[in-house]
């Protein structure tokens, strides 16, 4: 029925000539494009919808995964506000994003800008290498780091071996250093992703315009302002996203390095989720924190990407 | 405006999956309690005369010997009564934490099950009624004698599931775990040190392996738990039994901010500053540390013996075990629990079969077979043959803390938060961030909350 009356109208904007009164414009959206994306839009409601709904109707209730649950209302919203414990996990996440998203982004553009400035030979092994903490498991990383960061593991060993045994310490259990030295796996994983993305959006860029710019006697500095970072607005935008989102949901990587400790100085959000949900059994309460957690991202990658559209327009 | 019916199929789309989802979570089930099989008065103890009967028993028994020992007994089970049917399932201990929740109140939930003693656990499926109590079934089949009183109350419930440690038994169990003190030989004789017999030798033996450049107490708490154990088994020293377990098990009427457990926590403080434990213990792993251990580094190791295994393999005749050593005319008290107990859900159709083949696998032959495995069984310790001397010494360090009631139960089992609780606590007072005052207040601001005392 749907198909029949979508040929119709097709039809009918074929039999008119492009641009005459009446209908409308050509490359207005139609009806029938709901019918494209339908597949997609399916399978999107199945799997992120209605999940997504499910864990809002959840977070309003007190259960704990057994027994008939309880209506609350908002009252598990409420408890996430006034958990002392939780606003320091939101506190660590916001560590956590200068370390992943912050800091990536600021040295992979001093990188790109210095790459740009010289050839360099084997430009893609570099490519490859720096990009690989991305593709390896992010439980194997944290693994490896741990042991990395272990009180008589290599970087304490290194420390030592340069007479630096101030420095020496047991980074994972330290409580003023155990938050940066998490922080810190991140930036050496979402490094590479950031240099890739910038590598490519460089390339984009007219070799004229660099030669422009010196012509004008634009010194490295005024190069990158007025030739290097405006060209990579977008990619920057997408490394934002993917980094912050990277930073909120960090999981696994406090899983295995230190599971929150010591005391609670290394505590995130999403470890919060798991441990209400499935070690205390406060399904409700747990679902609240991924709710607040989702809106939090889905805010602020909004901001991000509402920030790069408006500064290219 | 062309916006708009995007944003109004958007909205209706949410509005919809919201009605759909909008009932009660939980309350889809059909009410599980009112389907509890009442076990009838006269219980079948004869599982020949039970019919034909297929039982679906999910355990976690996984590795190495455990799983060993468990498919023998089953082999054994079902040759005797070849009516009986055990269909296995195993799983590995994280893999049934995570899904047995779902099984239970899925509708083709198993008939026999391995629940973790936890509240979170155990405690949420008694108060769920997803499992039944075992006490008639206890009485025909003896269990309250064959299983001490301190070993039956690691899986007992009230109905209500919110007092643990006593109340009705849901679960009996294969294997005994403890934490105690494994020790180096070859390092006490090069120390020039005995065993030590009691608490204030123990401590005297820890000076001399300072004195010495040893490492005394090899420590690793990265992980946060082992911390809880190793606490436990300072603590044991100075609180009595009774008030560990009240305080354990998340009972009224006990006090962590008792004089007591301050000595506790200011003696453990006091390993810290003497340099007993691991440089930097906070940050190094639990893995590494008794690996290490294993390789010769470190005199005495407070765990648990489940790693009795490993270390047997790595030291060999110099790998010693002992109780935690009581002080000077006080009884063995140790840390402990059982192996995971088998429980009997509420779904199955047939508590007689279920209770018989639970019978089975924990009586005085199936210890044998536990021992046989190089397991530490629940009962009967005492009696086994060992394959190794630690083993026998683990063995008999079982049969003597059991036989005495000297087991009292993980601290973190008291509230549901008091895993997180102590652990973070434990952390940061070891790691001098705050005083055995501000931590003890910490555990009885838990404590008291959940008690409501």
């Amino acid at each position: 029925m749907a198909t029949t009356a979508a040929a119709r109208s097709v039809a009918l904007a074929e039999a008119r000539p492009p641009g005459a009164g009446g209908g409308r414009p050509p490359g207005e959206p139609r009806r029938v494009a709901y019918l494209y994306i339908l597949p997609a839009y399916l399978v999107f409601v199945l799997f992120l919808l209605i999940p997504l709904g499910r864990a809002v109707v959840l977070s309003l209730y007190d259960w704990n995964g057994l027994t008939v649950a309880e209506w609350v209302g908002l009252d598990n919203y409420r408890e996430v506000v006034a958990d002392e414990g939780l606003r320091a996990a939101f506190g660590h996440a916001a560590v956590l994003i200068v370390f992943y998203a912050v800091l990536p982004v600021l040295v992979a553009l001093a990188l790109v800008a210095t790459m740009t400035r010289a050839r360099l030979r084997g430009l893609g092994f570099y490519r490859t290498v720096l990009f690989v903490p991305q593709v390896v498991a992010m439980v194997v990383v944290a693994v490896a780091w741990r042991q990395i960061y272990a009180p008589d593991g290599p970087l304490n060993q290194v420390l030592r071996a340069v007479g630096l045994d101030g420095l020496a310490r047991a980074w994972l259990g330290d409580f003023t250093f155990a938050l940066p030295a998490v922080g810190f796996v991140g930036t050496w994983v979402q490094m590479g992703l950031c240099i890739v993305l910038f590598l490519a959006g460089v390339s984009k860029i007219p070799r004229e315009l660099y030669e422009a710019a010196r012509l004008d006697g634009a010194g490295p500095v005024r190069e990158f302002f007025t030739v290097v970072l405006p060209a990579l607005r977008n990619e920057i935008s997408v490394a934002l996203t993917l980094t912050v989102v990277a930073a909120l949901r960090n999981f696994d990587l406090v899983y295995v390095t230190t599971r929150g400790g010591p005391g609670t100085s290394t505590t995130v959000p999403s470890y919060e989720v798991y441990r209400r949900a499935f070690e205390i059994g406060e399904v409700g309460s747990a679902a609240a924190v991924a709710v607040t957690l989702t809106a939090m991202i889905f805010v602020l990658t909004f901001g991000i990407t509402r920030i790069a559209e408006r500064g290219s327009a | 405006m062309n916006r708009l019916p995007h944003r109004t199929a958007l909205a209706a789309g949410l509005l919809a999956i919201l009605a759909a989802a909008a009932c009660a979570p939980g309350d889809d089930e059909e009410a599980t309690g009112d389907q509890t099989p009442e076990p009838t008065s006269d219980i079948q103890t004869d599982p020949s005369q039970m019919g034909d009967v297929t039982l679906v028993v999910w355990d976690q028994e996984v590795r190495g010997g455990q799983a060993e020992q468990i498919e023998t007994l089953n082999a054994q089970f079902q040759e005797m009564y070849p009516n009986i049917t055990i269909e296995r399932v195993s799983r590995s201990f994280d893999d049934l934490m995570a899904t047995l929740q779902l099984a239970l109140t899925g509708d083709d939930a198993p008939d026999v099950v391995q629940a973790n003693n936890s509240r979170s656990s155990m405690g949420a499926f008694v108060e769920a009624e997803l499992i039944i109590p075992l006490d008639e079934y206890a009485d025909a089949y003896g269990w309250d004698e064959r299983f001490p009183e301190s070993v039956r109350a690691v899986a007992s419930y009230s109905a209500d599931g919110v007092t643990f440690g006593e109340g009705s038994l849901y679960g009996v169990a294969q294997q005994g775990e403890m934490v105690g003190v494994f020790y180096n030989k070859a390092k006490l004789a090069e120390l020039g040190i005995e065993v030590p017999q009691t608490w204030e030798e123990f401590l005297a033996a820890l000076e001399t392996a300072k004195q010495a450049g040893e490492l005394p107490l090899p420590f690793g708490n990265v992980d946060q738990w082992p911390g809880i154990h190793v606490y436990g088994a300072v603590m044991n020293r100075d609180v009595p039994p009774d008030a560990v377990r009240d305080l354990g098990f998340g009972r009224a009427g006990a006090d962590w901010t008792s004089p007591d457990n301050l000595a506790a926590a200011q003696e453990i403080s006091g390993f810290v500053e003497a340099g007993y434990f691991t440089d930097g213990f906070n940050g190094a792993g639990y893995d590494p540390v008794w690996a290490d251990f294993g390789n010769g580094t470190g005199v005495f190791l407070i765990a648990g013996t489940w790693l009795l295994a490993d270390l047997d393999a790595a030291l060999g005749d110099d790998l010693g075990f002992m109780l935690p050593p009581p002080r000077e005319g006080e009884p063995p008290v140790a840390t402990g629990a059982t192996s995971l107990p088998f429980a009997v859900t509420s779904a199955n159709e047939h508590p007689d079969a279920a209770a018989a083949y639970i019978d089975f696998i924990t009586n005085a032959d199936a210890m044998t077979i536990v021992a046989e495995n190089g397991l530490v069984p629940s009962v009967d310790a005492g009696g086994q043959s060992a394959q190794s001397t630690a083993q026998e010494e683990v063995f008999a360090a079982w049969a003597t803390v059991t036989s005495q009631d000297g087991l009292v139960p993980y601290l973190d089992w008291a509230t549901p938060t008091f895993y997180d609780t102590i652990a973070a606590a434990l952390q940061e007072m070891l790691g001098g961030q705050i005083t055995p005052e501000e931590y003890l207040q910490r555990l009885q601001d838990d404590y008291s909350a959940f008690v409501g005392g």
